[in-house]
This record gives C-alpha cells, structure tokens and sequence, in this order.
C-alpha cells in the first residue's frame, strides 16, 4: 500500500472497512508527516493527543460494523471553526489564547462521524486575504515550487494551511470557508478539489463569522469523490443557523455516475478578461472541449454584471464585517490592550482593536464602518445590494435558459510567490477572486477541479458553478471532467 | 467622493481603531483607491431593483421565545481577559 498519509479519502475508508489498516495507523501517518512539514507553516495547533483518543475510538466504531464514511478518517480543521477547548484564533492575534467552550456545528458533525482531527490549520487573518500573507501565525507556505526555483509560493488563500496541508499530504481531507473564493482559489493553487456549497447547505453557527451573506463552509480535498464523501458529512439543517436550509442531503457520493451525456454546460463570456494569460485561455477551452467530448453540449452565455460583482463584494463583505467584528473589544474573550493609567472604556476598545486586528482587517472594518454610515449608507451599501440582486439574476437567466452549470477558470493565474504581492495596492490582491466571488454573492454551488500545469510546472484550476441545491449534480460534471483531466501530478517533496 | 485625513480620522474613531495622526494620510489614501474602485457601481442602472436581502428565498424562521439554554456562567467567562467576582470587568465607565 501507498503511504497511508497519501491515501484518499474514499481509498482509506475501504481500506478501513477491509481491515487492511486502521485509524490509528493513519493517524500516525499523518502525524508524523505534519511534524517533518513545519516547513509549510500548515497546522498552527497540533492536536496528537486528541487525535490518537478520537483514532481509538472510531477503530472500536470499525470494528463494531456499520461506520459512516468519515468514521477514522484523520482530517485538518480550519482555525476559523471553534473546536472545544482547542485553541481558535482564526488566525487574529485579538483571539490569541481563545478556547472555545463548544463546538462549531460542522466540526462536530465530522466528529460525531468519527472523523479524527488532527489540529487546526492557517489561513488569513480573519479570512480576510487571497495568500495567507494575513495571518498571525505568518505566511502558509505551498507545497509547489516552479520547477527548481525554491522561492517560496503562496497556497492562496483564505483557507491557505487547509490547500497545503491537502496538497502535501499532511491530512487526508480539510475543511476550508469561502466567502469571496476562499476555498476554490487555494484549491486551484495547490492542485486539490474544493467546493463551496450553496448559501445554507452548512451551518454557519460555530464558524468565526466574516461576511454572514457569503460566508459558507466546504471541504478541501485530493478528489472529487472525496469532496463528495466530506460534503455530505458537513451539510444538513442547524436550528442554530437561521439560515440553514431545511433540506434533505442527498448521497452525493451516489450521484457520481461520470455521466454528463445531454448536460448543457454555459461558457460566459464576460469572464474572458482583457490581459487573460494564455495558459489560462487555453485551460478554459481544453476543458470546455473534455466535457463536450463527455456528451455535454457547450453553450456561450452572457452574464452580463460579472463585472461590477468585485466592487459590489467589496461594499457588501467589509460592511459585514465591520458589524460583525464588533464583538471583539477586549471584554469577553481574546486579548486586551495594556492600558495606561486613567484610560477608560473607550480608550480600551481603540487600543484594543488597533494592536489586534493586523493591517488588512483594520482596513476592512474601517472601509465597512464607512459605507454604512450615515449619508453613505444609500450611495454605496443599499446600491451594492441592488447590484447583488441583479448579479444573481443574471445566474438565473441562465440556469431558466436550460443551462446544468458553468465552467470558468478558477483563478486568473497559477500560485504567485509569497512576498510578491506586498507592494501591490489592495485592489491588485482582490482580482484574485474575480471569477469566484460571483458565486457568493449568488449563493450558488461552485467546484474547483485541477485540470492542468502550467508552463513553470503549477497546478491551474477550474471552476463549475452549479443550480441553487444541486451539489451532487455539479460533483458528477466534476468528476466527468477530473476524469477527462487526468491530473496526477504532485508537489515534489522539498519540506 | 475623497476622503480627507479628518473624515480617515472620523471613521477610525466610529470603528473603534486607534490610527495615530502620522497615519492619517497614508489610510486616506487607501481609503480612497478602495472607495475608486467601488465607485464602478455607479455606471449600474439599478432603477427599480430591490437591494438583497436574503440570497435563498426563505422567510426567516420563528421560533418560540423560551429558554431553551443557560446557567453556564463560568464557561461565559472562561475566555474574559478580566473576569471578577461572576462578571466581565472593564475599566471605570462612569465618573
């Protein structure tokens, strides 16, 4: 057998069910892989004793018959989830020695599962960024490198530690959240499988909340079929979240038939942006051709207010946000701001909260705290929803048109190097997410597949957006295309 | 629309952020780039369009108001970075 740490999630279970190895074998694999990869800076809170008690537990489950899929699976949980009595900071310094005392709804659905976590993982400050650059625990370092150039590459972000520790095989899954592309752009950076999942598919209760319309959680994983298994686990209604959707969650794994004959996949035009590399261009049509081959009809369709879905998202999340971050002012958990003699409450908040929130989160509630304020809450909030509506109509044009999904690039380029993106204003970072936040702001599905290499030898993704609730149809155009895709290829182990 | 240092400085105070005086600009300017680009909205026709509300049509669900949850006082305060006596501390708020 393989390392077990490299074992899919699907390939372990079935081992897992044969007897061929157990949980704790796998634990010890993964384990041991995360100690030799402190190089990547992916777990910032390893959680061994923990993991080994759960591993145990879900061998005895095994034995006893009739384990769900996740049961034993050893998995990588985003420090944005709040873990009992594990340290959760999403990766802010105003949450340093924060311990929960609960567990956020979808962690203890993995956990009730007999899914094995095995620590926390990075990601940018309050999943604010594109690069993990924002992080307290410094930068999450990407397996890949281009070609024998050892400068160090950026596994995007938020949910940076989450796409390298998949991508490097620390973990044999990990969750990951998607507020703006959180999930799909490091996917696509790193060469695994992310979806995010329609706005209410997972509860959000026990997630550190950033943008409460966006937000969504999902899993990262090394296949489609293992994003299918994982979903599955982390979906379902919360009467803790209002808006977690009272649906049934269907057996999305059962759904994966590869069969896409007759699916009408749209190609939009208006994501073909000016300075597109050609890698990127060529990437898009490769992909469009493997799904036709598949016996998917390819459409054009338009979208037409794809463009103004960045600056409407830039209203909608920092002003979210700025609400939301509110309740961190130093009274009630986390780190409060040494205080000079006779400061009073308010002194505490601003000093508080300017030696807590690092740079870009500062930036972000500010930029949020200004377009809700009087006077400007008309010109910029109201008319950034207005937008937002019509960004989602445009989606469901589309979809009444007759169209199963859309397929786009993931991102507008492979991995860039850490560092590189330092001098560039804030609004160069945010184009990152120029083909993925429209999703959000839609609520709808999207998949990031790996579909090729680019010419320096990094991983380049695609996006399928799907129906409202129709994650197992988009999984199955997925896996038809990470089918057609073939793509193998794996970071050369450097760390 | 240009935000000047005084409004950087207003926006700091109703967030909560201490911004020393010698950062003013720098945020300003920042401020500005950002609010440039969001200002791409105003070549929208939104006429008539009602601004979200919620991106799946569902009506937000009722409940009945009971306790359903409570008397946990000590993990309340568990995480408090000043905690005394049962209760969150703070600095003196009234003279």
């Amino acid at each position: 057998m393989t390392e077990l740490n490299k074992l899919t999630l699907a390939e372990a279970r079935d081992a897992l069910r044969k007897g061929d190895t157990t949980s704790v074998e796998l634990t010890e694999a993964c384990l041991k892989a995360i100690d030799a990869a402190d190089a990547l800076n992916a777990f910032v809170h390893k959680t061994p004793e923990l993991a080994m008690e759960r591993a145990k537990a879900a061998d005895d489950r095994i034995k006893a018959g009739d384990a769900p899929s996740m049961c034993g699976l050893p998995i990588g949980i985003k420090d944005l989830f709040c873990t009992k009595g594990v340290p959760s900071q999403a990766a802010s310094k105003i949450l340093e020695g924060f311990k929960p005392e609960y567990e956020s709804t979808v962690s203890q659905k993995l956990a009730d599962a007999g899914s094995v976590m095995l620590g926390k993982l990075n990601m940018d400050e309050f999943a604010m960024g594109s690069s993990n650059e924002t992080s307290v625990y410094g930068n999450a370092v990407s397996p890949w490198r281009r070609g024998n150039d050892d400068a160090q590459l950026t596994p995007g972000g938020s949910s940076g530690g989450s796409a390298s520790a998949v991508a490097a095989d620390l973990c044999l899954a990990a969750t990951g959240t998607d507020t703006g592309g959180s999930i799909r752009q490091p996917a696509a950076f790193t060469g695994t499988v992310g979806i995010k999942p329609t706005y209410g598919r997972c509860s959000r209760w026990g997630i550190v909340a950033f943008a409460s319309s966006l937000d969504q959680a999902g899993p990262m994983t090394k296949s489609v079929r293992d994003a299918a298994i994982m979903l599955e686990t982390m979906c379902g209604h919360d009467p803790k979240d209002s808006t977690s959707a009272e649906l049934a969650v269907p057996d999305f794994e059962a759904m994966l038939t590869g069969d896409i004959r007759g699916k009408k996949i749209g190609i939009p035009k208006e994501y073909r942006m000016d300075g597109m590399p050609g890698e990127i261009e060529k990437l898009w049509s490769d992909g469009a051709e493997m799904l036709k081959a598949a016996g998917a009809e390819i459409v054009d369709i338009s979208l037409p207010h794809t463009k103004y879905a960045l600056p409407a998202y830039y209203v909608i999340a920092p002003a979210e946000a700025s609400s939301n971050l509110a309740r961190y002012d130093g009274v009630r958990y986390g780190r409060r701001a040494t205080l000079d003699a006779g400061d009073g409450i308010t002194e505490m908040y601003e000093k508080t909260r300017a030696e807590g929130f690092g740079h870009e989160v500062q930036r972000r509630v500010m930029v949020g705290t200004y377009v809700l304020s009087a006077g400007f809450y008309d010109a910029y909030y109201n008319r950034a929803r207005r937008v937002r509506t019509l960004i989602k109509k445009d989606f469901e044009d589309a979809f009444a048109a007759g169209v199963d999904a859309i397929l786009t690039p993931a991102t507008p380029s492979a991995a860039f190097g850490l560092g590189e993106m330092t001098e560039a204003d804030p609004v160069q970072m945010y184009l990152n997410d120029v083909f993925t936040v429209t999703v959000n702001l839609a609520g709808l599905p999207g998949v990031a597949v790996p579909a090729g290499l680019d010419s320096q030898g990094l991983p380049l993704g695609l996006q399928l957006i799907g129906k409202p609730w129709e994650e197992g149809d988009l999984l199955n155009t997925a896996y038809a295309l990470e089918n057609a895709a073939g793509f193998v290829a794996k970071p050369q182990q450097w760390w | 629309m240009s935000i000047d240092q005084s409004t950087a400085a207003k926006v700091a105070k109703l967030a909560r952020i201490k911004v020393e005086d010698d950062a003013l600009p720098a945020l300003a300017d920042e401020f500005n780039n950002i609010l440039g680009f969001i200002e791409q909205l105003n070549e929208v026709d939104v006429e008539g369009v009602e601004p979200m509300t919620s991106v799946t049509p569902q009506r937000l669900k009722r409940r009945a108001d009971e306790v359903t949850d409570g008397s946990q006082q000590d993990k309340v305060l568990a995480n408090a970075p000043d905690a005394r006596e049962g209760f969150f501390a703070v600095p003196k708020v009234v003279e």
